[in-house]
């Protein structure tokens, strides 16, 4: 039993090294310039190391963006195919494609044509490209929002404390011309204007469009759509953990057995 | 040596056929399978098979990644996040590579260290510990080019920031960094040489290792007690007690590694780096990969530019005259009662530079860096050479087997084992 503790204290002295490495390095996400803006904590369901994506949260993010983001900002590293993993069946997800006019070609005239999206498609593109979209939103680049979500420190707050975050601004804070005060935006000035109120979709499930809702979906789907294998992710963790620690309880008694004839 | 087949002992008549005229299998048995090895190892002693074992987890995840990445600054990142999404289990692969990187640095730091305190870089193994200093070297600069690939924010500002330094030397400087470049700026010719040595230098990396394990098969290993094995009563055949022992170690800390792949595995990345890059735009904060961070932090404790980048470099290069800077004896902190408490202050300034690395470069943050870099190299460059000579050390054991064997009898392996718990 004693050479068992040892081996263990041993062992863990050892990983206190490597823990403590990780450990001065604990505050990396929090380096915000000058004051810190403090998110708070929406309470998402897919937070936990064991989380997963609601559904139908998920679902009515997808009509937020499609209905109010989409006319500005891109979500190029999905494709219309990916939504059957947010519970779409495969028809709702054409449909939705269908609803899409994406450029294709050039055909056998050599011209470039549109035509509906269909499943294999990226997420259109709002813009032809950068100056495009900053000619049409006064000089102000939407950034494409595929991996927003983990762009972002504590991404998935952070968007639904930005989408929520439009106050009056306080005294003596000039807001400069075509900019919107947001109290979560770094600097507090966003070229985005406060685009979510109270129904501005009508949601087919009957949930009440508040503009919280809407940000706790929209920010639901976005975090969905920058790790959209998180699930596969964690499932495979659990198992690969339980494996290793069965197989780590078999070799450290094969170790046992081997060292039992050694004074040490 | 001499001409003609080997004497091989090998009973099958393939494997002998084989091993009489290229002796892969007798070398493998002398050194893995019969290699006499110091009996008293702690689990310390499994961090080089550890940094070996993630080598080839880097090479493997490595060549599938770049079967998939596309080195042009129009399409890294894009060709990334591909394998992010439609490779399959291209997630992964991507964050095994990612994690790998981080595993690796946490590996070698504690091998390093281990060698710091039980004196394993001390003649006769000097040559040993220089190959290593040499392979951490060759990691930096690899994981430096692999963070560039991506073509994030901070792979772009990484990249400027890291290579301007260079610019630093005087009249040479501006054309170094030119060359570097490829051009004016870092841009696509940068991430193309960037992406052609980052595949290179692992293989030399596995080259300087293999001459790394060659020189210590030389020597033989060093043990927490740090006196030579003085016979086969101190020593057990590698395989199978240390291969046994290397494998629990080896579980352990595969657990730890699939906790950050599949629960966090952007956790020591930073969320910049999913923005892609953008030459107009600086971030706020430029920072390297952590483990950069306690030389970043060498870097910004100079108020000099030149200075920063001699000490940053020099807080490296120390550690390739540290056989000499060591006068003491006496190879493990076990029986050095003071230069053991210098070297864990030591080890509390490194994580202090790496702490004050990942802060904005203002008070107070660059007075904790100055304190915490002048003990960096005030460890190596008075301490060590005044401790040899005014240190008193515990007297050592007669031999690795005496604290053991002791009393003879049917002693318990338990009770006998005292001595060496000191530490």
């Amino acid at each position: 039993m004693r050479d068992l503790k040892r081996g263990f204290r041993n062992l863990i002295g050892a990983l206190a090294l490597g823990a403590a490495s990780l450990g001065a390095v604990a505050p990396t996400p929090a380096r915000a310039a000058g004051e810190a803006i403090v998110l708070p904590d929406a309470g998402f369901g897919f937070a936990g190391f064991f989380g997963t994506f609601d559904r139908g949260s998920a679902q009515r993010g997808l009509q937020v963006y499609n209905e109010v983001c989409a006319a500005c900002h891109g979500l190029y590293h999905l494709s219309y195919r990916n939504l059957v993993e947010i519970g779409l069946s495969e028809d709702q997800a054409r449909a939705i494609a269908a609803g899409v006019e994406v450029r294709d070609g050039p055909n056998d005239m050599g011209e470039m044509f549109d035509r509906p999206a269909r499943l294999s498609d990226r997420f259109r593109r709002p813009f032809a490209n950068e100056l495009a979209a900053r000619a049409a939103n006064n000089g102000a680049y939407p950034p494409d929002l595929s991996v927003i979500a983990k762009a972002r420190p504590n991404g998935a707050n952070y968007l639904h404390a930005l989408l929520t975050g439009y106050v009056d601004p306080p005294a003596g804070f000039t807001v400069a011309e075509g900019m919107h005060y947001n109290a979560y935006y770094p600097g507090h000035q966003i070229a985005m204007p406060p685009i979510l109120n109270p129904d501005q979709v009508t949601y087919a499930d009957g949930t009440a469009a508040t503009v919280d809702q809407m940000a706790r979906d929209v920010a639901t789907f976005l975090a969905w759509a920058a790790e959209p294998e998180t699930e596969q992710r964690r499932a495979m963790g659990v198992k690969m953990i339980l494996f290793l620690i069965v197989l780590g309880g078999l070799t450290y008694a094969v170790k046992r057995k081997v060292w039992a004839d050694v004074k040490h | 040596m001499a001409i003609g087949l080997h004497d091989s002992t090998i009973q099958n008549p393939v494997i002998r056929w084989v091993d009489q005229r290229l002796p892969v299998f007798t070398m493998m048995q002398k050194e893995y399978g019969t290699f006499p090895t110091p009996r008293n190892f702690n689990y310390f002693w499994n961090f080089g098979a550890l940094a070996m074992v993630t080598l080839m987890i880097m090479i493997a995840t490595g060549i599938f990644l770049a079967m998939n990445y596309t080195p042009h600054t129009a399409y890294a990142f894009d060709s990334v996040e591909r394998i992010m999404r439609d490779v399959n289990y291209g997630w992964l692969i991507r964050y095994v590579h990612m994690n790998g990187a981080s595993m690796f640095f946490i590996v070698v730091f504690v091998h390093i260290w281990r060698g710091m305190y039980y004196g394993s870089y001390k003649a006769p193994r000097e040559l040993l510990w220089i190959l290593g200093v040499v392979i951490f070297l060759l990691m930096m600069a690899t994981a430096f080019m692999g963070y560039v690939l991506p073509w994030g924010q901070m792979s772009f500002w990484g990249a400027t920031v890291i290579t301007n330094l260079f610019s630093a030397f005087p009249i040479v400087g501006e054309s170094i960094v030119t060359w570097l470049w490829g051009g004016f700026s870092v841009d696509n010719p940068t991430l193309n040489r960037f992406f052609s040595l980052h595949y290179l230098l692992p293989f030399v990396i596995a080259g300087v290792v293999f001459l790394h394990v060659a020189a210590l098969h030389i020597t033989g290993s060093n043990n927490p007690l740090g006196i030579d094995p003085k016979g086969p009563q101190d020593t057990l055949p590698f395989h199978p007690y240390y291969t046994a022992k290397d494998s629990v170690g080896l579980i352990v800390y595969f657990i730890v590694f699939a906790f950050l792949v599949f629960f966090m595995p952007n956790y020591l990345g930073h969320p910049d780096n999913y923005i892609p890059a953008n030459p107009l735009v600086t971030p706020a904060h430029i920072v390297p990969e952590w483990y950069f961070l306690p030389f970043y932090a060498i870097l910004r404790a100079v108020p000099d530019k030149l200075g920063g980048v001699l000490l940053m470099f020099g807080s490296i290069a120390v550690l390739f005259i540290l056989p000499w800077l060591d006068t003491s004896p006496v190879r493990s902190m076990r029986f050095r009662p003071i230069a053991k408490w210098a070297l864990f202050l030591w080890l509390i300034a490194f994580f202090v530079l790496m702490w004050a690395g990942g802060k904005p470069a203002e008070e107070p943050y660059v007075t904790v860096s100055r304190i915490a870099t002048a003990y960096y190299f005030g460890y190596f460059l008075v301490i060590l050479p005044l401790l040899g000579r005014l240190e008193r050390p515990l007297s050592l054991p007669e031999s690795i087997a005496m604290p053991v064997l002791r009393g003879g009898g049917p002693v318990m392996a338990g009770a006998a084992a005292k001595p060496m718990e000191k530490a």
